[in-house]
């Protein structure tokens, strides 16, 4: 069955024709086209769909798209301001924070939760954000590098 | 896109709404986070007709400190909410420290209280995709009729995982349910039934709606648990306990497992109250502990590891808690 879905997605209001079962990853990647969202794992284990509902972090791959309804839905595409990086974004290139870059989105759409909670996270606050997220690359170091980064300019 | 069983979605403003939901189909699941449900839906182990979410149902997260110095709380209180309530902190710090151990935090963004104490049971041969069960044969928690644990058994091993049930229980905390009869109160043990298959002592029809937290003053609790990833795994091994104690003697103690048995269990512990603790006290709990617990291979860890990890986190946690509880504030 399919049900209409009303929500905010990366501050524009959308209307889609949605199917019941269809589950928020789906949702971003197959209707709206928004690939920056990936799909790792089979069931929450990995953190890579992570993308922001009201501000807090939220795994697509283990939330059904009806479950969002009216509520404002956050990916990594906005993030971007006018073509350009965000700070988080930029911090990751510059800092290295990107190997493979599959965990990436999820990474990031993570640590832009914390830095909007908590602008001047500590290295054990940042580690404990993240904690959901994993790369398989293995590069955490430059991971947390990044994060500090990025939170160093905007107490600047 | 994710194949998923086909199912309508229905979310109820009022807990009437639901449990009418609920009457007129008996193949209707109830949802709050989703964190456990979707991705065992994902696998296709349930296909409910119809999913209800509970999300929307006003109240359904609330939490209050009550007149008698008890807490009720809201069983679609979200974990992260919990974790971050003041009288939860100041009070019941037991059920903080459990709930900081549940997953990772975007899971405790989404999940609720009433959802983690009635997650499904878990086992290796079950929590696997369609394609992995299919070809083992399925098993007897669903879709098939031989159990891969205790092979001639006619029930099911998995085991309950449940991090805050163990924390509520030394707490004596009670639940409430609602339903088609209407309002009753249980026990959070006695929620619970030691069956892998069917682990809810829960009629048709009926919601978890919240649970009733008694003061805990002069107590002193914790919760201890052992994880293969540590940042966001469910536990092999998890153990709660809460002690009075009146300076060398030990008045009365609880201690409640998860991570073993299909339920978690409340431990008999009467032989200990109203006696005087020596260095020997901690390791006693934690024998009486071993021998209420099953130990079967329903992970990727060993039974005989399992006992182990068991046994040595009760005494790491009991002797903590003696030692808190020698500062009269420390409840």
């Amino acid at each position: 069955m399919k049900t209409i879905l009303s929500l905010t997605l990366n501050r524009r209001v959308r209307d889609d024709l949605v199917p019941d079962n269809m589950l928020l990853v789906d949702y971003l990647r197959e209707v709206a086209g928004l690939t920056g969202t990936k799909k790792g794992c089979d069931g929450g284990e990995c953190g890579a769909c992570t993308v922001l509902v009201d501000n807090r972090p939220r795994l697509a791959c283990v939330t059904l798209a009806h479950q969002v309804a009216g509520r404002h839905v956050e990916t990594i595409e906005g993030l971007a301001n006018n073509g350009g990086m965000s700070r988080l974004q930029k911090a990751f290139h510059e800092k290295l924070g990107t190997q493979c870059g599959f965990c990436t989105p999820g990474m990031i759409m993570a640590a832009e939760a914390l830095l909007r909670s908590n602008p001047d996270p500590s290295r054990e606050e940042i580690k404990a954000a993240l904690a959901g997220n994993l790369c398989r690359c293995t590069g955490y170091v430059k991971i947390i590098e990044s994060v500090e980064d990025a939170s160093r300019e905007l107490a600047q | 896109m994710e194949l998923m069983p086909s199912f309508r979605f229905h979310r109820p403003t009022s807990l009437a709404e639901a449990v009418g939901a609920l009457t007129l189909d008996p193949h209707a699941r109830l949802m709050a986070g989703g964190t456990d449900l979707l991705p065992n839906l994902r696998r296709f182990l349930a296909r409910p007709g119809l999913l209800v979410d509970l999300t929307a149902v006003e109240g359904f997260g609330s939490i209050q400190k009550m007149a008698d110095g008890g807490m009720r709380i809201g069983a679609g209180l979200t974990l992260d909410a919990l974790i971050e309530n003041d009288y939860v902190a100041a009070d019941w710090p037991v059920l903080r420290e459990a709930a900081l151990t549940v997953a990772g935090p975007t899971h405790r963004v989404a999940a609720t209280v009433g959802g983690n104490l009635c997650q499904d049971t878990r086992c290796m041969f079950f929590n696997q995709s369609e394609w992995w069960r299919a070809s083992n044969g399925y098993c007897l928690k669903h879709d098939g009729d031989r159990c891969h644990v205790v092979v001639k058994s006619d029930r099911c091993f998995a085991t309950y995982r449940g991090d805050l049930a163990p924390a509520l229980m030394v707490l004596d905390a009670e639940a409430e349910v609602i339903g088609p009869e209407g309002v009753r109160r249980l026990k959070v043990a006695e929620l619970f039934c030691d069956s892998g298959a069917n682990h809810l002592n829960l009629h048709a029809g009926e919601i978890l709606v919240a649970v009733i937290v008694p003061a805990a003053e002069g107590w002193c609790a914790g919760y201890d648990k052992v994880r293969v990833r540590a940042a966001i795994d469910f536990p092999i091994a998890g153990v709660a306990a809460a002690i009075c104690r009146r300076g060398s003697r030990l008045c009365a103690l609880r201690v409640a497992i998860t991570g073993c048995n299909s339920a978690p269990v409340q431990i008999s512990t009467a032989e200990f109250d109203k006696t005087d603790w020596d260095t020997a006290t901690a390791e006693a709990v934690a024998t009486a502990v071993r021998k209420s617990a099953e130990f079967r291979r329903t992970s990727n860890v060993s039974a005989k590891y399992r006992r182990h990890v068991l046994h040595a986190i009760t005494v790491r946690l009991v002797e903590r808690l003696w030692m808190q509880g020698s500062s009269l504030t420390v409840r």
